[in-house]
């Protein structure tokens, strides 16, 4: 299994945390499912629907507090989405909770044709996203789901980093009365600096400088803001960081403002590079005529390497020496 | 008069229409449309508590047709129980259009976007557990067609229907025993029915589905508290037009000018015979 968040951090990495006094938090797994309840509490028309996904899902204090608010339909992911749909057809507040590896593959024309088509205000809660089942394998690992539900018109895409962007999230989610796919992995995250209030389509940005621009996304966005962090403090280099909790609607303003205002941009994602947030920032650059060095970091086009979600991280060079090493071959030389 | 003689002459005249609509669109599900149309007419004027003034009550009686691609047949019947002018269908599969080849919300009445198959029955499940969940005694149909049933997303729902004793649940089989490639049991054999949907804890009847008392019968009430009700229909695949019925091309196939002249003769000299049967 995965091995906890620290050791996603070389040891540079982590004397950086401390000496700019990052706090661990927990897993947006588990905010998810505090904040869950805690919306379920207040609304009875708040509903979990699970697929053999309650203890994975960390949704067993849920499934005891509130036993007529969650649903179980066992592994069976085309039946969660459709009975999901028509539970919120009725105007229940649905929430469809299953391992993204499962939810976006298995039941993805029901995604497409009961949730998003129908108009049926379903949030898809994938779990244990990207590479978070570690070295359980490809079959496991959802590094396609950003691609084909991009793909999808009427549906909402929330990738959170932290324990605020999570627990935001999920409250704006449920009470957005249209489809949303939301995914978030399973490792303690550290909490972010940044004050801008979370809002469904909007970037946070972390970070200002004029050399070059990261954009990320998830997880993966405290490994840009260290690499920001260690470019400004070793080389002078001055990075900006935008996280990008809404992959869709992208923020095109903000992205596009970033990217014209900084000399190179940096795209990082836990997804493959086909289709995901760095193809997305690409087409808005080449449209809008803005023309910066740039290259996509995520999982390249072939099935991972065995290890941990921090090994895998590691190897395809999403951390802090692999992004810092990127931005500084794309920074133009003057 | 019999108290389903209205409803014959209403079959004979809607089957007119929807041959003229499909005719004009030059597109259409026919044979499909043709086999599951009466038991659309006896749902939609016997069965469901459903209102044209107010299609979004909460109360109401849903709806869903899984299998999506005999959406003139829903449209035709919509109109005729007042949800749209039937001149409205004149659009149909026209550019811009909101009537569609498969159903959609767009159309008054209409509940779910469906037409891939095998996705009626999970979404029927959900709308049931809902009533069951804010104790409302509003009904769930879907109707599945036979070849639909090789989709294992239905067996899926078949399973959670009765897991969770959904008796406001009932499910619709037009079982005309003829898909695009041919007789059904030779595509990928589904029989025996009954025994499959009992087994899966479901009640369980079957009749024959152009008979309109026995369709009132079968759907009138849950079969069984505590279980789902598949209530099977034996039909014919074209029903009503004789060069059509049980004619496997017809699935999708669109009358000529001429065949449709045949065709509404053939039904026009049927609706006077009903109507005289009315009048003595």
């Amino acid at each position: 299994m995965s091995a906890p968040a620290p050791s996603l951090f070389s040891e540079a990495a982590a004397s950086l945390i401390k000496e700019t006094g990052l706090k661990l938090g927990r897993p947006n797994l588990e905010v998810f499912a505090e904040t869950a309840l805690e919306l379920a509490r207040a609304d009875r028309d708040v509903l979990v629907v699970t697929s053999d996904s309650r203890g994975s899902g960390k949704l067993k204090p849920f499934g005891e507090a509130l036993p007529d608010q969650i649903v179980e339909m066992g592994i069976a992911e085309q039946n969660l989405v459709g009975v999901a749909a028509g539970l919120a057809s009725t105007g229940k507040k649905t929430l469809a909770v299953s391992p993204a590896c499962f939810l976006s593959a298995r039941a993805l024309e029901q995604i497409k044709n009961d949730v998003a088509y129908s108009d049926n205000p379903v949030t898809l809660v994938g779990i244990s996203a990207g590479v978070s089942y570690g070295a359980l394998g490809s079959t496991h690992h959802s590094l396609h789901d950003l691609a084909a539900l991009r793909a999808i018109n009427n549906l909402t895409i929330l990738v959170p980093a932290d324990n605020f962007e999570t627990a935001e999230a999920v409250r704006q989610a449920v009470n957005l009365e249209s489809p949303v796919y939301l995914r978030f992995g399973k490792a303690a995250q550290y909490d972010l600096p940044g004050n801008k209030p979370f809002q469904i389509g909007q970037a946070r940005p972390l970070r200002s400088g004029k050399d070059i621009l990261f954009i990320a996304t998830g997880e993966t966005v405290i490994h840009a803001w260290l690499a920001a962090e260690l470019l400004h403090k070793e080389a002078g280099i001055e990075a900006s960081v935008l996280s990008l909790p809404t992959i869709k609607p992208l923020d095109t303003e903000a992205i596009l403002e970033g990217a014209r205002t900084c000399s190179a941009v940096v795209t990082v994602e836990e997804h493959m590079v086909n289709g995901g947030l760095g193809e997305a920032c690409a087409g808005l650059f080449m449209e809008a005529g803005v023309h910066k060095p740039f290259q996509r970091i995520g999982i390249p086009d072939e099935y991972t390497v065995t290890g941990s979600q921090a090994d895998i991280f590691r190897h395809y060079g999403i951390s802090m020496e692999g992004l810092s090493q990127a931005a500084m071959k794309l920074i133009p030389k003057t | 008069m019999s108290v389903s003689e209205d409803l014959q002459i209403k079959s004979l005249e809607l089957r007119k229409q929807m041959l003229g609509a499909i005719y004009q669109a030059g597109a259409g599900h026919t044979g499909g449309s043709l086999s599951c149309l009466d038991i659309l007419i006896v749902l939609y004027n016997r069965i469901l508590r459903i209102s044209p003034e107010r299609p979004d009550d909460p109360d109401r009686d849903r709806y869903v047709q899984s299998k999506g691609h005999s959406v003139e047949a829903l449209y035709v019947v919509l109109s005729n129980r007042g949800f749209f002018p039937a001149a409205e269908l004149d659009t149909l599969c026209q550019y811009q259009s909101h009537f569609v080849g498969h159903p959609t919300r767009k159309i008054p009445g209409i509940e779910q976007n469906t037409g891939a198959l095998g996705h009626g029955l999970p979404i029927a499940v959900g709308m049931a557990i809902a009533g069951k969940l804010d104790n409302k005694d509003y009904r769930v149909f879907t109707l599945l067609g036979d070849g639909e049933l090789a989709e294992g997303s239905n067996w899926e729902a078949a399973m959670a229907a009765s897991h969770y004793k959904l008796d406001n649940l009932t499910a619709i089989l037009d079982v005309n025993t003829l898909q695009i490639t041919g007789r059904t049991c030779e595509v990928m054999n589904h029989e025996p029915l009954e025994d499959k949907f009992r087994s899966f804890g479901w009640a369980v009847t079957t009749v024959d589905g152009h008979d309109f008392q026995a369709l009132e019968e079968a759907m009138a009430s849950p079969l069984e508290v505590g279980k789902p009700t598949v209530v099977i229909t034996r039909t014919t695949k074209g029903k009503g037009v004789s060069f059509m019925e049980d004619v496997g091309s017809w699935h999708h196939g669109v009358p000529s000018e001429e065949q449709l002249q045949t065709a509404m003769a053939e039904l026009d000299k049927k609706l006077e015979a009903a109507k005289g049967r009315l009048t003595t």
